[in-house]
């Protein structure tokens, strides 16, 4: 089932972002339901070689089943969806060669060492190299890149959460993928083991050409890491851009506070800098304490989640607002 | 390169790397092979108080014992195995790589092949040092012994994959697939005299691949004169060759079509749920 070529984006946009990448992945309208549950409605995007985007959506709104879809390991219910020029539901395993999934471990492997464990999964790989993309990537070239070299002969089940985790994405990525698949892939990190794991995710996407495609409910971390964020709420992609255009999408007011005469004044405004114009006419050198408050991708974020989620929206609203801060 | 076959190499290296790390856990280690130990201990306790009566009764012992511990290791434990490493993730990792379920399957075949080979090693050198008549003598019984365990195995592991597909929580679930295997154990004439029972369980005995497997071990560790004693009267080798390897065939079809249906539906939330649903069990 090759699916149809989805429409170009505008002329314009294209070369505004510079000369567009081939499409690696492509999705038009994904829907899946389990049971009368619709957790999919019609999901459509794109992406480009080399790109790294972030799924941002509240828990529970679907993406992981978008990525699962994705990745080949779950079925969807209806839609066209192309994956490196396969239907992932047929995708064979020349195909799957090409795709790094970073799971989650747990307990598997436990009594494996870290540089046997890794150079074990790197072995199947080396039948699928080519001249421009040698496979596997060397073991320990790799456990030098996610600084796991001094570990290299512990055994897994010895290693910290966050060494486990760099163990993770260095065997999603030991095949050398054009397309990376990272699931919540900080989730219960400290701060500094998620700025390593962010640095590690350029770095493979700089010199590697990989596209990432990784899900987060994090915002801060999506608007870091990502080219492009992707909004899912509500079964549906709800706003899709640069961390900047998504905060110009949303006609959120500015706020303006100033203080005149001892008294302070407060004004919501879509077009603050005309306001401010006129403030100054009108009352020059008297307006001090000038501020002017745009809403934050944060607040972006929140309100989006909150517009689209109408029906169970108060408690789903409330409940994200907990996991946020 | 051929893709399969480097995939099988891989695996291959890979149920290496699993049985000598068998070796490092005491407690697994201790679950493969505590059963032979028990068996070779019961076999000279049983011959040095003499309760034999003529009767080789520690060969009788050992030969019994290693049929059984056969049928636990390629029914139970593998069905164990599996769905251990379906929970913890283990299948899912071996699914996210080209040609990985290959490479898992050859790598549980060596896991337990070498496995079963180090526990008949456990029973046959002893038996051979301690046990009086026993009747595993030379290269015939010794060809004899590895190909009924190989062909056993594979007769056996099928059916124990099978059953691990079907378990979706380890715990509550190998205590399930006990029972049969224990039922089959009891009509199949390891644990009681098979000529005791009614004939309609002999009849169905006969149809299993268990009888056959310890058949072929009888005819491995017991004397000569001991085929008399048979049903048949003979070892009936051929005969034990050709139930297991339809058994074998029947068993790798079926398991396949089982085993692929269950991969396919494995998946990270899946894995991610079974955590969750294990850390509050624990």
């Amino acid at each position: 089932m090759p699916s149809k070529t989805v429409p170009e984006r505008s002329r314009a946009e294209a070369l505004a972002t510079g000369t567009p990448a081939e499409a690696v992945l492509r999705v038009r309208d994904l829907r899946m339901n389990y049971g009368r549950t619709e957790v999919l409605k019609g999901v459509d995007l794109t992406a480009r070689r080399g790109e790294v985007i972030a799924l941002l959506g509240p828990n529970g709104a679907g993406k992981t089943t978008t990525i699962e879809i994705l990745e080949g390991f779950r079925r969807r219910s209806a839609g066209e969806v192309d994956v490196l020029g396969s239907d992932p539901d047929h995708g064979d395993e020349a195909w799957r060669s090409r795709i790094g999934v970073v799971l989650q471990s747990w307990r598997d492997h436990g009594a494996w060492r870290v540089r046997d464990l890794l150079h074990h999964f790197g072995r199947f790989y080396a039948p699928y190299a080519t001249s421009e993309r040698p496979r596997p990537h060397d073991t320990d070239t790799l456990l030098e890149l996610v600084g796991l070299t001094e570990h290299a002969g512990k055994r897994v089940k010895t290693l910290s959460g966050g060494q486990r985790r760099r163990l993770d994405v260095a065997i999603g990525v030991v095949g050398r993928p054009e397309l990376l698949f990272l699931d919540e892939p900080t989730a219960g990190f400290d701060p500094k083991a998620r700025r390593d794991f962010h640095d590690l995710v350029f770095r493979l996407a700089d010199e590697e050409d990989t596209t990432v495609l990784l899900t987060t409910h994090d915002l801060d971390e999506a608007g870091k890491l990502a080219d492009r964020i992707l909004l899912l709420a509500g079964g549906r992609i709800v706003a899709d851009g640069s961390p900047d255009r998504l905060s110009s999408l949303v006609a959120q007011d500015s706020e303006v506070t100033w203080t005149v005469d001892g008294q302070r004044h407060l004004h919501s405004t879509g077009n603050p800098a005309r306001y401010v114009a006129e403030l100054y006419a009108e009352h020059g050198d008297e307006v001090t304490e000038l501020r002017v408050t745009r809403p934050s991708l944060e607040d972006v974020y929140m309100a989006m989640v909150q517009r689209y989620e109408s029906g169970d929206a108060e408690r789903a609203a409330a409940e994200f607002t907990k996991e946020i801060r | 390169m051929n893709a399969d076959l480097n995939a099988v190499r891989a695996g291959l290296s890979r149920g290496w790397i699993e049985f000598l790390l068998s070796f490092r856990n005491g407690q697994e280690l201790f679950g493969y092979l505590y059963m032979p130990i028990l068996f070779v201990g019961m076999a000279i306790t049983f011959d040095t108080v003499g309760l034999g009566d003529g009767e080789p009764v520690g060969a009788i012992v050992l030969s019994g014992g290693a049929a059984f511990f056969l049928v636990m290791l390629g029914v139970t434990t593998v069905c164990q195995v599996l769905a251990n490493e379906r929970e913890d993730g283990t299948l899912l990792r071996a699914k996210a790589v080209p040609r990985g379920l290959l490479g898992y399957t050859v790598a549980k075949s060596v896991h337990v092949a070498t496995m079963s080979l180090t526990a008949m090693a456990l029973i046959v050198v002893p038996g051979l040092l301690f046990v009086e008549d026993f009747g595993f003598q030379g290269w015939t019984d010794l060809v004899t012994l590895l190909w009924v365990c190989v062909l056993g195995m594979l007769a056996l592991a099928p059916i124990g994959a099978i059953l691990g597909s079907f378990i979706t929580n380890p715990r509550v679930g190998l205590t399930l697939a006990m029972l049969p295997t224990i039922a089959i154990i009891m009509v199949s004439g390891l644990v009681l005299p098979f000529e005791f029972m009614p004939g309609w369980v002999q009849a169905l005995g006969r149809t299993l691949p268990v009888y056959w497997l310890g058949l072929g071990v009888r005819s491995a560790m017991l004397p000569e004169a001991h085929a008399a004693l048979e049903l048949a009267g003979s070892w009936q080798l051929p005969q034990v060759a050709g139930v297991l390897a339809v058994w074998a065939l029947g068993g790798l079809v079926v398991a396949q079509w089982v085993l692929r249906r269950m991969a396919r539906r494995e998946s990270g939330s899946r894995v991610q749920a079974a955590r969750e649903e294990a850390m509050k069990r624990a």
